[in-house]
């Protein structure tokens, strides 16, 4: 079933989707938000293009397989943890560099980012892992 | 090395490994020696952590850096670390195993990252200080494991897989439930913590009643009785080195939670507690080998087997002496030894003669004299003779439980043990003496043929077994400097205030 009125309104949703994913991933490093809530998003994102148009072009658009997904969000939030071990502190503590950047502000990054990335990435891996296989069937 | 990196380890090592293996999952060559090799890291790993532990005392850890009893500690004490170094061993040795056995379907559907994400719940079970990461570990542990048993997908193993995963999902419930009392009743889950709050509450049968939820959640995990009836339903459906894999492991772990929350938390009316530990004890052993003794099914006999051993593990946590319970360690370590290496020897005779079926089996010793030899050493040391691992595991025991005049259980424990050298025997004769049906026949029996020479795939079949059988044999020449350490292991378990400073330390 193709339906011309939600695949025009799939093609501008999902990058609004997409884009709102990441603010949420961002926005959750102090308020609430995070890796977790912004890999549903864009799951659903990808989900609604599988619905609109088809599997296929879903996997095409979404660049590699779910499973490797799955694996590269693994190794960067586990490996997240691994930084402040090389660092004699315990597995998962997280370590942060403040630095001024002119004309924007103070930023302070972590390697917690590190981690909510690769929290982002295996949600949205287990998420299309699931949707995917069984739209497949 | 610092602690905090080598009580991390054990966990990260496994996570690392099944990530990698996941990043290659295209292809099966690079993920069968990323697998060895992050099992053999894992094993020194745990040789590490128990040196370590010996010399140190218990080790701890903050992860994130957050204090206990606000965050999640991770502690390796000397039982831990033993737990965790026979982790290594089995993973190690299952890992190689593999290599010849698993089949190419199964390889590439991630066999071998879900192995490494059931050691990582295993590893992570056995050092977590918190009963609610110990939940989340048990959870790790069970989707995985899960997974493992229906890989593959034929018709038995579904049917093992739901039955599995009804009953251990149950139990989960259960702790889930237990944990939420136990929350409500000190308000802290951190295993230390509570072990400091719950010995001077004014209503211990509450906390006792708590325990007994535990009891019953550890138990269905553990397989004692009577709530085992998943354990042989489900562990003969996977491929043998799934089989031997987790029949070494999972139930171990129920059994180590149950000596944890035993001697550290619920220690309050262990006259009351404890002797229903002892009749569950008894009952399991007696049970299981009634179990295995009408099997004629390899693998299913051997599942039996694993319940009736769990009684033996669970009678020295009962008694809650040193050498009671060091004898207890000693059993739970001989029987992941033996247990494995009697799986893995049932699995080269099922690749020779394609049956598990003893009535089908048969002319093993005839024709291939070193299988059978490998077979008898783990058999009787599992059945308990000298100078095998077995036997000095159950000196240790009886020993133990005679000191304190528990008479009965021994009696129970020795008539049980009488009963597995009886279906010991029972394999050794059907299996390996008598004639199989095709050479009564007069035609020769299924893979003769077989093992012409030393291939690839040989060594991958018997390095493992030849590892287990000679430290099964190891364990019984060198039983002195083995049970000291396993005493001063049980010294260390039976005071529980030496964790809880480690852990609490001095702060007020």
């Amino acid at each position: 079933m193709k339906s011309l009125i939600l695949q025009t309104a799939t093609r501008s949703l999902v990058a609004v989707l997409l884009l709102f994913s990441i603010f949420l991933l961002l926005r959750g490093h102090d308020e609430p938000g995070g890796g977790f809530i912004g890999g549903l998003v864009a799951a659903a994102a990808f989900a609604l293009y599988a619905i609109a148009f088809d599997v296929a072009s879903t996997r095409r658009m979404l660049g590699m397989r779910p499973q490797m997904m799955i694996a590269i969000g693994l190794a960067m939030a586990g490996g997240s943890g691994v930084i402040s071990l090389l660092a004699s502190r315990p597995y998962l503590e997280h370590l942060w560099y403040h630095t001024d950047i002119p004309g924007f502000g103070e930023i302070h990054l972590g390697t917690f980012l590190l981690f909510d990335i690769g929290v982002f990435l295996v949600v949205i891996g287990v998420t299309l892992l699931v949707i995917l296989t069984l739209s497949e069937e | 090395m610092s602690h905090d990196l080598l009580v991390a380890l054990p966990i990260v090592i496994p996570l690392a490994t099944g990530v990698i293996a996941l990043l290659f999952y295209d292809s099966r060559d690079s993920q069968r020696v990323i697998s060895v090799i992050g099992s053999a890291a894992l094993l020194l790993a745990g040789i590490a952590l128990l040196m370590t532990a010996r010399a140190d005392g218990i080790l701890v850890t903050e992860m994130g850096g957050w204090p206990p009893p606000f965050g999640i500690n991770f502690v390796a004490d000397l039982f831990s670390s033993l737990m965790v170094l026979m982790t290594g061993l089995i993973a190690f040795t299952v890992s190689v195993y593999s290599l010849a056995t698993m089949d190419p379907r199964r390889e590439s559907f991630g066999y071998y990252p879900l192995f490494h994400i059931l050691l990582m719940g295993i590893t992570g079970s056995f050092l977590t200080g918190d009963m609610f990461n110990l939940f989340v570990w048990f959870e790790v542990m069970l989707i995985s494991s899960f997974v493992l048993i229906a890989l593959g997908g034929e018709r038995p193993q579904l049917e093992g897989a739901i039955k599995y995963v009804a009953l251990n999902l149950i139990s989960s419930a259960i702790l889930l439930g237990a944990i939420g009392l136990l929350y409500g009743l000190a308000g802290t889950l951190n295993m230390a913590d509570l072990g400091m709050k719950l010995q001077d509450v004014d209503e211990p049968w509450l906390v006792t009643t708590v325990g007994m939820l535990f009891l019953v959640s550890f138990g269905i995990k553990a397989a004692v009785f009577p709530m085992f009836f998943w354990l042989p339903a489900s562990y003969h459906t996977p491929p043998i080195a799934v089989t031997a894999l987790i029949a070494a492991l999972l139930s171990k772990v129920g059994i180590y939670a149950l000596v944890r929350a035993f001697t550290l938390i619920f220690t309050q009316e262990t006259s009351y507690t404890h002797q229903i530990l002892l009749v569950v004890a008894g009952l399991t052993m007696i049970t299981g080998v009634l179990g295995a003794v009408a099997q004629y099914e390899v693998r299913k006999l051997l599942s039996f087997h694993i319940i009736s051993q769990i009684g033996y593990m669970l009678v020295g946590l009962a008694i809650l002496s040193p050498l009671a319970l060091a004898g207890s360690i000693f059993y739970i370590i001989h029987n992941m030894v033996t247990k494995t290496n009697l799986f893995l020897i049932s699995g080269v005779a099922f690749r020779l003669q394609g049956t598990y079926e003893l009535k089908k089996l048969g002319s093993l010793y005839r024709y291939h004299p070193w299988v059978s030899s490998l077979f008898f050493v783990s058999a009787m040391a599992l059945a308990g003779m000298p100078p095998f691992s077995g036997f000095f595991a159950k000196l240790t025991l009886v020993r133990g439980s005679l000191e304190l005049e528990h008479y009965a259980i021994v009696a129970v424990a020795l008539l049980t043990s009488l009963l597995t050298l009886f279906s010991m025997t029972k394999i050794w004769t059907e299996g390996y003496w008598t004639p199989s049906p095709a050479e009564e026949e007069g035609k020769l029996p299924p893979g003769v043929d077989e093992f012409p020479g030393w291939t690839r795939n040989m060594v991958a079949m018997f390095l493992p077994i030849i590892i287990l059988a000679s430290l099964s044999v190891g364990m019984g020449i060198l039983a002195q400097p083995v049970i000291s350490l396993l005493v001063e292991t049980a010294e260390q378990l039976l005071d529980p205030s030496l964790y809880i400073e480690s852990v609490i330390g001095d702060e007020p």
